[in-house]
């Protein structure tokens, strides 16, 4: 080394020396848990009842801990934490703001939610191919994704991710799921494989992955790096993972294959990393840039919610129908980003929130609908509101959600966006929202009078009770449907002091460069 | 020696675009492992490419010399690999179920997830 031993550094200015605070590890704790809890249980996999037990006292520390996460942000802003104890940029940082820490408890809960409802939907043979270990794989990949604070560590966990994905798609390795995992798993990977060449293009441009540090450097090395190039990278990566229009076909190609609770999951979670990933690479890292691609992004959004609109209408399998509602969902949320006004973006991570609970929810009605009427398609269910009344009441509340309709959790965030649209006076974006909802309420009406209220055709209509594991997950998440449906204002709060701090990352900045010359 | 391997990964790059734009699985496997391959030299070109200075810190100076090349792309390359090389795994043992399976690696005829002809809604009852 170049310093004689007996010569002091001064290593303060690259390294924390101060012990790192307690609180300061929340950051980091959802992950680590996850990674750890997997290895348990897969160690655990002889013992099957065990390992359910485990994976679910996890998952439900996993949601007190995002919680607390949560109020730890809310009380004292941003939090940091460097691994290794070098400083960024060149330690790999942890950096949890409002919008990650609130998609992670969000995440977390969905988690629990699916990991109750497993309990009934999974039986042996695919609770030995793994569920639960993978579940909490996936669980340490979304959280990581939302909590890490480094671009390229953004990469790793959309592929920790994405490998659990794979195995929780093929969960029992039937035909339809190998034919439907090959789809998804060769577009995603090429998804992930454009994100990767961003990710070398940017640490080629800037010399550095922290994203907050990316963020002050972008304002000088703007001039004469192929900018665009990365922003239209980026975005094609991103929309692939969210299933945005022209790169969105490898979803509704797989999403029904799987087991009802793994296409719950996925539809809960995955695609909202993606969009994760989207608002925070193109508001904090590259924010002219998607000035000047927000007519892109906004025709995309547009294109998405109409062509998945008419998707939804002339879909007979209910898990291919709820497919598209992913997908249209997807559109409100890009059109939100491409208004890029506090108004849009806060509508579009109030969508994020509140889809990623109701998506879980309608998948679980679709897995539930099929053991009461013993069939995914419109064509041959019928009865169910007989079978169950209180079961047609949980769908119908979920279903009018879906819509848009009042006064359920899933009007809030259109409001938001239509105003936002209007308000910049781009009536040709508000208009796609409602006509899309327009037609979703078609689409779910004609569900709701098809398989509920209609008569059924060759099953004799006899009253069946719900499974508790089932109805646990299923009110539990209408509970939170309906209930920030009705007193928004809490949520409403938090969501606009994220798309704040998503806008103006000033305080983000100062988390992770305290007291240096940060702006 | 950077234009030399510019020019190898826009090989690389067509190469992989046209193996993935083909029919069958298993050429869409190759071409990934092409792309793969091709954007990790992308990002060993982006961290320069020198033989002459090892990217270590000599005895009595505080920093890199000049020209030497950045070690972090071949980090990032290191776990890009291990990735690639894990997912090359899983998808050909994909491919080959789906072979088994299916009775094709023709992604045409592969329509069991979603058939030619899928049945309408209903128009009433």
């Amino acid at each position: 080394m170049a310093v004689s031993p007996g010569a002091t550094i001064d290593i303060s200015a690259a390294m924390t020396v101060a012990p790192v605070p307690l609180g300061a590890w929340l950051a980091v704790a959802p992950v680590a848990l996850c990674v750890t809890l997997g290895a348990i249980l897969l160690m655990a996999r002889s013992s099957l009842r065990l390992q359910a037990w485990i994976a679910l006292c996890g998952l439900g520390l996993l949601v007190l801990i995002d919680a607390a996460l949560l109020a730890k942000v809310i009380a004292e802003g941003p939090v940091t934490m460097v691994m290794g104890r070098w400083l960024p940029p060149f330690g790999i940082a942890f950096t949890v703001d409002l919008f990650g820490a609130l998609m992670a408890l969000a995440a977390a809960v969905v988690a629990l939610a699916a990991g109750i409802y497993g309990l009934a939907d999974i039986d042996e043979t695919a609770r030995r191919y793994g569920f639960y270990p993978l579940l909490m794989m996936l669980m340490a990949g979304v959280s990581g994704a939302f909590l890490t604070g480094d671009v390229f560590n953004l990469y790793v966990w959309f592929e920790v991710l994405l490998i659990s994905s794979f195995g929780l798609l093929v969960l029992g390795s039937e035909r339809g799921q190998i034919d439907g995992a090959m789809k998804y798993a060769v577009l995603n990977l090429i998804g992930t494989t454009l994100f990767l060449i961003a990710v070398g293009v940017l640490y080629g441009v800037f010399g550095t992955l922290n994203m907050a540090d990316i963020a002050i450097k972008a304002e000088t090395l703007r001039e004469g790096a192929p900018m665009m190039t990365l922003a239209a990278l980026f975005l094609l990566a991103f929309a692939m993972k969210a299933a945005a229009f022209p790169v969105n076909f490898w979803l509704p190609a797989s999403y029904h294959t799987p087991r009802i609770v793994v296409s719950a999951l996925f539809a809960g979670l995955l695609t909202k990393v993606g969009i994760y990933a989207l608002l925070r690479v193109m508001f904090l890292l590259l924010p002219v840039e998607r000035e000047q691609l927000s007519l892109l992004i906004a025709i995309v959004g547009a294109v998405t919610i109409i062509v998945a609109a008419l998707g939804v209408l002339a879909q007979d399998d209910i898990r291919r129908l709820l497919g598209y509602v992913v997908i249209s969902g997807i559109g409100n949320m890009l059109i939100g980003a491409a208004l890029g006004t506090a108004g849009g973006l806060s509508g579009a991570i109030f969508y994020a929130l509140q889809s990623m609970v109701l998506m879980t929810a309608l998948y679980f009605v679709a897995g539930q609908a099929a053991t009461l009427g013993k069939s995914f398609s419109l064509t041959e269910l019928g009865g169910l509101y007989r079978r169950n009344g209180a079961f047609a009441a949980i769908s119908l509340i979920l279903f009018l959600s879906a819509c848009g309709l009042p006064p359920f959790a899933g009007f809030w965030p259109k409001v938001m966006l239509v105003k936002a649209s209007l308000d910049v006076g781009a009536w040709w974006l508000a208009a796609p929202i409602l006509i899309g909802s327009l037609l979703t309420t078609i689409a779910f009406g004609r569900l709701f009078l098809l398989a509920y209220w209609r008569p059924a055709a060759a099953v004799p209509e006899t009253r069946k009770s719900l499974d508790l594991r089932v109805l646990l997950p299923l009110l539990g998440l209408s509970a939170l449907v309906v209930g920030f449906g009705l007193l928004p204002e809490r949520l409403l709060l938090l969501v606009q002091g994220a798309s704040m701090e998503l806008a103006d990352p000033t305080i983000y900045l100062r988390s992770v460069f305290p007291g240096s010359a940060a702006p | 020696m950077e234009p030399v391997f510019a020019v190898l990964v826009g090989l690389f790059f067509a190469a992989a675009i046209y193996l993935m734009l083909s029919k069958f699985s298993i050429r869409i496997m190759l071409g990934i492992a092409v792309l793969g391959n091709a954007v990790n030299l992308l990002l060993f070109t982006a961290g320069r490419i020198t033989r002459e200075v090892p990217p270590i810190v000599p005895a009595d100076l505080q920093a890199l010399p000049a020209g030497a090349a950045n070690p972090l792309p071949q980090a990032l390359i290191l776990t890009a690999i291990v990735i690639s090389f894990s997912f090359l795994a899983f998808l050909l043992v994909l491919t080959y179920r789906a072979y088994q399976d299916i009775g094709t690696d023709n992604t045409d005829d592969m329509r069991i997830a979603e058939p030619d002809k899928p049945r309408l809604p209903p128009m009433g009852y």
